[in-house]
């Protein structure tokens, strides 16, 4: 039996602003998700803290990936693979919020972003679709 | 035998389980986040739950990297709450219901639900924020917990209808078990949130709220919201409401609204919350 496909998948690729996290997309990020989550560990947190550079080196990371870590480019992680729950563990470690490390992908500052919130966060109209505008 | 007496619903932000762990719950960012519990708190003292069958996901914590379970069932003595880079919730320990949670997995397979079982499990803010939020400071949890872990982050998620299929069967296999235990079944996650890309920080109030009204009396239209609608419409993290389908279908046809709360924002995130009764306990 197969259940009918409400919609195209590409469809996923229509929301703005919106990057869906898939198979495909978990693979690519398997190596810097496993990074993500070594720092659950306090002694990884630490070793990642006193050499950031040969810490991302014990992971089988792209240099494109282990760059944006060092940038803390959360949108450019996203493109390369990343999910945010994973992501979070970095900017946890950095002892950011997970508010701040949001706001961090959009165009506002963390506290414009937070202004945003406080009046109700960011409408849904215009924002559903790119192809039609709504 | 086993009945399931209630259902619950609330988010699970981890924001609030910051601000409960560093006492700022008074503050008046936090102050009308938290009165939107204070009723369910004195309820849950005078209902005193055996067990919790408590769905939620985990954030990467103890899933999603090595294995992708679409619907993980806690079968521990004991979980433990997760380090998330921060340091685990001072919190206390969660305790399963070994019994329970093994017919759940038997009964739940033979109805051709392919759950994964874990026998070794860390929980994260998903399950102890909103046991933080009902329960309060505590020494210890004043009932066992059974966590149900259910794939919201990598698509496709299941399905909102599978979820409610889920449910329903939940509330078969609860009934089966022989033992007298006064069970509730909560779901978490959502409302309406999006914690990634250039559209972060979305709210949508208006589907949070219909959703909150279909619970009591369209569920139908609730089980046939797709992926796609709850990603354009609540956010990329919106579609954890599928949890809270789980619960509902638990319940029954009919249910009684005890108590509902909805508050934006905390952090990033719409804060809904509701109380649901089932109207016949005994049915199906």
């Amino acid at each position: 039996m197969r259940t009918p496909r409400l919609y195209p998948l590409k469809d996923l690729e229509d929301i703005p602003g919106t990057t869906v996290f898939t198979a495909i997309r978990s693979r690519e990020a398997y190596h810097l998700h496993k990074f993500c989550m070594s720092l659950m560990e306090p002694a990884n947190r630490q070793a990642f803290k006193a050499d950031e550079h040969s810490y991302l080196d014990r992971f089988r990371m792209s240099a494109e990936q282990k760059q944006a870590v060092l940038e803390r480019d959360f949108n450019r992680l996203i493109d390369l693979g990343g999910n945010i729950y994973f992501l979070v563990k970095l900017s946890n470690t950095d002892g950011w919020s997970v508010q701040k490390a949001v706001s961090s992908m959009t165009t506002m500052t963390a506290d414009e972003y937070a202004a945003m919130m406080r009046a109700g966060g960011r409408s849904p109209d215009g924002n559903r679709s790119i192809r039609d505008g709504n | 035998m086993a009945r399931i007496t209630a259902g619950v619903a609330t988010s699970h932000v981890p924001a609030i389980g910051a601000a409960f762990d560093h006492g700022r719950t008074g503050e008046d960012y936090w102050k009308p986040v938290f009165d939107g519990y204070d009723w369910v708190k004195q309820w849950e003292e005078q209902e005193k739950p055996d067990v919790v069958i408590l769905c939620y996901n985990d954030h990467a914590s103890a899933l999603m990297l090595d294995v992708v379970p679409t619907f993980a069932l806690g079968c521990a003595e004991e979980f433990a709450p997760a380090d998330e880079g921060w340091g685990p919730r001072p919190v206390p320990t969660v305790y399963g219901h070994v019994e329970l949670a093994a017919h759940l997995a038997e009964q739940l397979v033979l109805d051709e639900f392919d759950l994964t079982l874990m026998n070794h499990m860390d929980v994260d803010h998903g399950c102890t924020v909103p046991l933080s939020l009902m329960f309060g400071q505590v020494e210890e949890w004043p009932c066992r917990v059974i966590p149900l872990a259910v794939n919201v982050t990598q698509f496709p998620t299941p399905s909102g209808n599978r979820c409610w299929m889920l449910g329903e069967a939940i509330a078969h296999a609860v009934r089966s078990f022989p033992e007298d235990l006064n069970v509730q079944i909560w779901g978490t996650g959502g409302m309406s949130h999006q914690l990634q890309g250039p559209r972060a920080g979305l709210i949508n109030p208006e589907f949070d709220n219909a959703f909150l009204d279909g619970l009591i009396d369209d569920t139908d239209k609730l089980r046939a919201i797709t992926r796609l609608e709850y990603l354009r419409e609540s956010g990329s993290e919106g579609i954890e409401l599928i949890m809270w389908l789980i619960m509902r279908a638990a319940l029954g046809k009919d249910v009684e609204q005890l108590h509902r709360f909805y508050h934006v924002p905390a952090s990033n995130t719409a804060v809904g919350h509701i109380v649901l009764r089932p109207k016949a306990a005994a049915e199906g």
